[in-house]
């Protein structure tokens, strides 16, 4: 049994951050729920205000233009998973949210949701920080953009304050000879190890490589070490199984009830291998018919 | 900012701040008229099972993972176990009570019969209504899309093989390809 709350309907995002200023630590923000009231019937978490932003219009908007992709934070992950602009602009991201847990979180839960809750085995998240997208939070005192990566500080915890509201996601097209993969394992219902990689070629050698590990630790996060290891190279199996065993090494990992560490960087070398080699691939266009 | 719940709180003693208002639903419910006065707390399974005595959808895992509590808001499906009743406030709602029509069954209804795909019932409503929203969707899916779009629905004893077999005969009944047996 939930306790009892009361909800409000702002009709702009302004009306949104000053019912979060005014309720302070009471309120929390309400939109597909699929994470917010699971906790809230376990009692791990009680708000007596609950700010519904789905009445504000305008913030499930997709669109994709000027090299820029852009998803409005109420979003659902179905609505990206069967999007025509993200299915041509960014398959590998239509491809991720039709695995994310099953048809009713998909149908309910937003992209936005997803990436504030900060639970750390997010699909979206370890995509979007090898994607070098930026995050838009709007308050009443203004409009900033944070880089993913800087938006997860740790478990369940973000750069979000607590007056700013989550409303846009915003992703750079990847330019020419660019591919990107994302590879995932799970056993349960959400995943135990994710991996994305975006690598971008130059002739015949990597001009550039990003690696982002998530689910594994507390945050989605860059493996830099290995992307300088990998600039400046030729692709191939030797160099990725190399780089695999760095990312083993160097992702933040942490013990889990039912995943050991060394699981779990093990995880972290088998998928970086994988993801860097599809992602070399797709950067061929020419050759592979593109991704 | 979050506190452990209180277990000596009770529903007549509210905890300071926590008085009782309540809101007005306005809903459609198996394409019946629903109007009443519920607690925004309200969980949508609760309403229908409660105070509109729809018992076909379940609480079980309570965490959005089952699947036996589906029902379709707007023709999607949602769990109801962690769903606001507030949710279906200007929408419909279709429960399995509402599949049946003038005392014939819904032709998944019928093809889950005719394949057997149903054993001791609890999975059925949700299965048959996950179902439902994937033909309305997508009239002939292969079975990888029928799999993947059933994968949240959890089934302990029929099986997942006589489920998808129903879900492709439902899907032929519905084209009008093949006759009830």
């Amino acid at each position: 049994m939930l306790r009892r709350f009361v909800i409000h309907e702002p009709r702009a995002v302004e009306e949104a951050s000053a019912l979060l200023e005014a309720h302070g630590p009471e309120a929390a923000i309400y939109a597909g729920g699929t994470e917010l009231l699971v906790v809230m019937k376990e009692g791990l978490a009680h708000f007596p205000h609950l700010i519904n932003i789905k009445t504000i219009p305008g913030l499930d908007t997709i669109e994709a233009s000027d090299g820029m992709l852009r998803i409005g934070a109420l979003a659902t992950h179905r609505a990206i998973e069967r999007s025509p602009v993200v299915r041509d602009a960014a398959p590998v991201l239509a491809e991720l949210e039709a695995q994310i847990a099953n048809i009713r979180v998909r149908s309910t839960g937003t992209i936005g949701g997803n990436l504030c809750f900060a639970e750390p085995h997010s699909d979206p998240a370890t995509l979007l920080v090898a994607w070098d997208a930026t995050l838009r939070l709007t308050s009443r005192r203004g409009t900033r953009d944070i880089p993913a990566e800087s938006f997860f500080t740790g478990l369940l915890e973000t750069a979000r304050e607590h007056d700013e509201v989550l409303t846009e996601i915003r992703i750079p097209l990847p330019p020419a000879r660019a591919g990107t993969a994302y590879e995932r394992f799970k056993t349960h219902e959400r995943p135990t190890a994710t991996v994305a990689a975006v690598v971008r070629l130059n002739g015949g050698t990597i001009e550039e490589a990003r690696l982002a590990v998530g689910s594994v630790g507390p945050r989605p996060h860059r493996l830099r070490g290995v992307e300088a290891m990998l600039t400046g190279q030729r692709p191939d199996a030797d160099l990725f199984a190399a780089a695999a065993e760095r990312a083993a090494a160097d992702a933040e990992v942490i013990e889990e009830r039912f995943e050991s560490v060394d699981y779990k960087r093990h995880l972290v070398q088998v998928l970086s291998a994988r993801a860097l080699a599809t992602a070399t691939q797709r950067a061929h266009p020419r050759e592979t018919g593109g991704d | 900012m979050i506190d452990r719940l209180d277990t000596r709180e009770t529903e007549s003693v509210p905890a300071t701040g926590e008085a009782a208002t309540t809101i007005r639903l306005e809903t459609v419910v198996n394409g019946r008229p629903v109007s009443a006065e519920i607690e925004p707390r309200t969980l949508l399974l609760d309403f229908l099972r409660d105070r509109l005595g729809l018992t076909g959808a379940k609480r079980s895992c309570d965490v959005q993972v089952c699947g036996v509590c589906t029902v379709l808001l707007d023709g999607k499906p949602v769990s109801a176990c962690s769903t606001l009743a507030y949710e279906a406030h200007g929408r419909e709602v279709l429960t399995i009570e509402g599949l049946a029509r003038f005392g014939e069954l819904h032709p998944i209804q019928q093809a889950f019969m005719e394949r057997t795909a149903i054993q001791c019932g609890f999975c059925t409503p949700g299965m048959i209504l996950t179902t439902k929203a994937l033909l309305d969707e997508n009239p002939r899916p292969t079975r990888e899309e029928i799999a993947a779009y059933l994968g949240g629905n959890l089934c302990r004893c029929t099986g997942y093989w006589m489920i998808i077999e129903a879900v492709e005969h439902a899907a032929r009944l519905m084209a009008g390809e093949e006759d009830r047996s």
